[in-house]
């Protein structure tokens, strides 16, 4: 009987690996998932302007495969892990999915990318900032594309204490992602012989931060840093402006900080922030040029979620077109074969675990004077080398990285 | 003589009535169990348990808002602790999913046994705000904790076996006894109203100080009220962890109060089988709003339905229907 | 240095100042919700809608029309204000005989709504109001730098408040007010015109709602989610003042705003909760709240 059984699943595993081999794509269609929040409090990062910079790529390359035709259906996530976990199961099962795009807050992303794990299902994450995706939940169905916390913090810090800025006073959401942060920080700003000379953790939420401003004006620290997000760091930036914190002559650092979040302060309130960036729309010539054609559909510049969302979504459909094939296994591994070359990086590579590493770069919020229109907001300091930029594989914890 | 003749004859057809009703009832049941039965067969497992826990939770809300009058603005703290307790002793204790659920159900019982000593003695709007500003106590609090994880929420909980031998990877067996887990539920809520228990909770739904005077303690069957509801909402939220393998602030957040009660009201409070029909009702409609076009607009929606109801289907469609069959077959 | 338990003494008043701030909100718009409460007996939970709605009314009025932020103090609150008032008018009413657990259904129905409108028309990022010319700056005044905006804050909030009780505790209006509250049918008799006192006691609380609004503009991220979280503990401040007074609930505000202003220097990361734990102990001693009448 054990005999029988072993026979029949070698039978069927050669069969199995046999049709992999022959490599097609199935339903005769490539279809695209979009999940996103299109309605909540991270409708800007990604939200329905991914979705048009999604229909963008499968546009601009030409709309077919190898003549089979490329389909996108879209959800809206609305932040919650059940719906991205029920809607992405019913994709696979049901609707034959064959990638998944956009991803955006972490709940979502790990609880999707666990339903994908094992499937025939790629899964290009784009709008989400965790660092564990591609650490302790890493799976070989997902790529991490755009940016996410480690280069944010660690680049940020460094930057600014080669700049002279020693001392840091830090204010922190207290939570698990801004303890992380935090953290990232107070290992770089002492490892270059820095201070950390105090700290104080807000509430998620908080509606009025003059008092955490307060507190970090009387330390003295040189830098503030604020490592929090969203509507916290946009408050937190205003409430440093009113209480002149930059003419008290404290340097203000946002570690996690999107365009859309400077658009929304205006250079006016947010001049002279350092941030670092993924992808900045005027960059050079290719990504303005993309970033137009953005603008026409959209009425709006595009973020560097919206250019990864693009960027890793040509790069997927190329690796069909190469491959014939639609398999998550064999699409991800003709991903990982071919350097990213695109209006979003150059050079960049899809390592083990699943993180695409590319450049990323140290930017500052033009002053008034400097910015031109209102999208005008970013001068390049310099570019962080795509290696160093994301956490060394040696510091992995995930279970993809051979050691 | 003859007046009682026909009394006798009143009372024995007043008799069949009740026992038509009964044989009604008996039929309807029969015939929803029966769909649910085959469910799986021709709708999608995991939206169709989705529906079961949301089903349970509503119920569970109803108990306090359609039975006792109270509305809870509070009940996704009941949810969540469920969810949260089942999932970390599923997830680092490897415990079978029965004891997890349980746990997490006794979590729940507990925590609805402090929300309500605390709030029970105010009434209406009181009462609303209060178990509101406790619910987004916990909240916080299950945003600090680091066995929650935060944000990122608790991922990968394992389903396990069900009394050690029956997989619950299995679709088809976990729909099973997530609908048996329901019918407990909903049978427990069903015996409840239709105890004695549950005709002093109508007395003081109707009228309190009448109640009070009949030497009621209004506030221990309130407060009983309350804590089952909490315990059942927590059933809800542990089945609904165990299903979803994971766990979320979704499930702790106002929010998720705010949809319970729209799925009550959409459905009908203070009937037994509204709030399944509102959750039902709740959860197809933001499924196919979140797939097509229009997904951007499914909090104005709610909001419109929220709207609606209040001003125009107050008895919600089982209670409408409930009315149209009264006026028309009698 | 003095101290004050552990805390340099400038810095303890510099916390308790901005503290005092904080509750100026918070008594400004527990203030409107206890006005609301007073004749309609429901609690609004679109409270907080439509304080969102009178920061987006000011940002409007800057940037559409060029209005600046003086007319606006005045403008936004009447637009909001009447907003609320036809709300009233076509929706609320009809639902005064029933139980008024589904007035707060109701508005909260309308809370999602208004939030949702405006998260689509202008995603969920804010937009930035700037303080007025005249109110910009700031002054040290030894223990801290008081920006001369929260200054005027503290000082208008203060004004309105007692101008507000004065109104209704004072004046033969606020007397056929509160008699309105305590029979409605009486006053009819006399002649006074119940439906339209309480349409214009809703639109009045709603104006507070929006006047706070605009207050809070030049300060915080103008976005359609600011005054969700922000209304759940002004909700608990009513619960801790109890409906009682209106002297209570500005009074409760500003106490609450002073224990967490103190709360996020020795322990910040509860400074979210800390007015709900004060809410879990008013309720343990004073179930009817500080200044609430025992029901």
């Amino acid at each position: 009987m054990k005999l029988i059984k072993k026979v029949l699943t070698a039978a069927v595993a050669t069969a199995m690996s046999v049709g992999a081999a022959q490599a097609a794509i199935t339903d005769n269609e490539v279809r695209i998932g979009y999940l996103a929040d299109m309605s909540g409090g991270y409708r800007d990062l990604a939200g329905p302007n991914g979705l048009e910079a999604l229909r963008m790529a499968v546009e601009d390359f030409g709309g077919t495969v190898k003549g089979n035709k490329i389909t996108i259906v879209s959800a809206d996530d609305r932040n919650s892990p059940d719906v991205a976990s029920s809607t992405v199961r019913q994709w696979i099962e049901s609707d034959k999915v064959d990638m998944v795009a956009g991803l955006v807050a972490s709940s979502v992303v790990i609880a999707a990318t666990k339903i994908m794990a094992g499937s025939d299902t790629l899964g290009l994450v784009n709008g989400s900032a965790a660092s564990s995706i591609t650490n302790e939940h890493c799976t070989p169905n997902h790529i991490h594309w755009t940016y996410d916390t480690y280069p944010l913090a660690n680049s940020t810090a460094a930057a600014i204490v080669d700049g002279g800025g020693k001392n840091w006073f830090i204010v922190t959401a207290d939570y698990a992602f801004g303890h992380s942060l935090e953290n990232d920080v107070r290992t770089v700003v002492e490892a270059k012989g820095g201070k950390i000379v105090g700290t104080v953790r807000h509430p998620l939420g908080t509606n009025d931060f003059s008092s955490y401003i307060l507190q970090a004006q009387s330390s003295g620290a040189q830098v503030v840093g604020f490592a929090n997000a969203g509507g916290d760091t946009v408050n937190s930036v205003i409430t440093a402006g009113e209480f002149g914190l930059a003419q008290s002559g404290q340097t203000v650092a946002a570690l996690l900080f999107f365009l859309t979040d400077v658009h929304a302060l205006g250079v006016k309130t947010a001049q002279g922030i350092q941030l670092v960036t993924g992808w900045y729309w005027d960059k050079d010539k290719e990504a303005r040029e993309w970033s137009d054609r953005f603008h026409q559909r959209t009425k709006s510049r595009p973020s560097m979620v919206h250019a990864g969302i693009y960027s890793s979504t040509l790069h997927y459909l190329k690796a069909v077109e190469t491959t014939g094939s639609d398999k998550a296994s064999v699409v991800r591994a003709e991903m990982a074969k071919n350097q990213v070359n695109d209006m979003f990086t150059k050079d960049g590579y899809i390592r083990e675990d699943g993180r695409m590493v590319h450049d990323m770069y140290l930017a500052q919020v033009k002053t008034p004077a400097e910015s031109k229109n209102a999208w005008d907001l970013y001068k390049i300091i310099r570019t962080i080398p795509a290696d160093g930029a994301f956490r060394p594989l040696s510091e992995s914890k995930c279970s993809l990285v051979k050691k | 003589m003859a007046t009682t003749e026909t009394k006798k004859i009143k009372l024995s057809s007043a008799q069949e009535l009740q026992q038509a009703v009964k044989r009604r009832r008996i039929m309807i049941y029969t015939a929803l169990l029966a769909v649910a039965l085959v469910a799986p067969f021709l709708a999608y497992p995991v939206f169709l348990m989705k529906i079961l826990c949301f089903a349970l939770f509503a119920c569970a809300f109803n108990l306090v808002l359609g039975y006792t009058g109270l509305l809870s603005f509070g009940h996704a703290a009941f949810l969540a602790t469920g969810g949260y307790f089942t999932g970390y002793l599923l997830s680092q204790h490897a415990v079978t999913p029965e004891v997890g659920i349980l746990v997490g159900t006794l979590a729940a019982i507990i925590l609805g046994t402090f929300f309500g000593l605390l709030s029970i003695r105010r009434q209406g709007i009181y009462f609303a705000m209060i178990t509101l500003a406790l619910a987004q106590l916990v909240f916080f609090f299950y945003l600090q904790a680091d066995f929650t994880g935060g944000e990122d929420g608790m991922q990968g909980v394992p389903r396990g076996y069900l009394f050690g031998f029956i997989d619950l990877e299995n679709n088809l067996s976990m729909y099973y006894f997530v609908l048996a887990v329901f019918l407990l539920g909903f049978m427990l809520i069903q015996r409840t109203i239709h105890s004695p228990f549950g005709q002093v909770l109508k007395a003081i739904r109707e009228n309190e100080p009448r109640a009070t005077s009949l030497g009621y303690n209004v506030d221990a069957y309130k407060l009983v009220a309350f804590v089952i509801s909490a315990g059942l909402a927590g059933l809800a939220g542990s089945t609904k962890t165990v299903i979803f393998q994971l766990a979320s602030l979704n499930d702790a957040h106002w929010h998720m109060s705010g949809e319970v009660i729209l799925m009550t009201l959409v459905g009908g409070v203070g009937t037994l089988v509204g709030p399944i029909v509102g959750a039902t009702f709740v959860l197809t409609l933001t499924h196919q709003l979140a797939q097509s076009a229009l997904g951007d607009w499914v909090n104005v929606i709610l909001g419109v339905v929220f709207v609606a109801c209040v001003m125009a289907f107050r008895a919600g469609i089982v209670g409408e229907i409930q009315k149209f069959a009264k006026k028309n077959f009698k | 240095m003095t101290m004050i338990f552990g805390v340099p003494a400038a810095a303890f008043f510099g916390q308790l100042l901005l503290g005092l701030i904080n509750g100026a909100f918070y008594a400004l718009l527990s203030l409107g919700l206890a006005i609301i409460f007073g004749l309609l007996k429901i609690i609004n939970f679109a409270h907080g809608a439509q304080y969102m709605l009178g920061a987006f009314a000011a940002y409007l009025l800057l940037h559409l029309l060029g209005i600046n932020y003086w007319m606006a103090l005045f403008l936004a609150p009447l637009i909001v204000g009447t907003f609320g008032a036809l709300i009233e008018r076509y929706l609320l009413r009809r639902i005064t005989h029933i139980d008024h657990m589904y007035g707060l259904l109701l508005t909260f129905g309308l809370a999602l709504i208004i939030q949702g409108l405006f998260t689509n028309i202008f995603g969920v990022s804010g937009n930035r109001y700037p303080v007025p010319d005249a109110l910009s700056g700031g002054v040290n005044l030894g223990f801290m730098f008081l920006p001369y905006y929260r200054g005027w804050i503290v000082a208008i909030a203060v004004v309105v408040c007692i101008a507000v009780w004065f109104l209704i505790e004072k004046t033969k209006l606020g007397g056929y007010l509160r008699a309105g509250t305590e029979n409605p049918a009486l006053m009819q008799a006399f002649g006074i015109n119940v439906p339209l006192l309480v349409t214009l006691t809703y639109g009045f609380g709603v104006a507070l709602a929006a006047f706070t609004g605009v207050l809070a503009a030049p300060i915080y991220s103008v976005a359609p989610g600011m005054g969700a979280n922000l209304l759940i503990v002004v909700f608990a401040v009513v619960v801790i003042g109890g409906m009682g007074s209106i002297m209570g609930a500005i009074i409760t505000g500003l106490a609450m705003g002073i224990v967490e202003g103190l709360t996020k220097v020795y322990y910040p990361e509860a400074s979210n909760t800390v007015i709900f734990l004060v809410m879990i102990f008013v309720l343990l001693l004073r179930p009817a709240g500080l200044f609430g009448k025992e029901a």
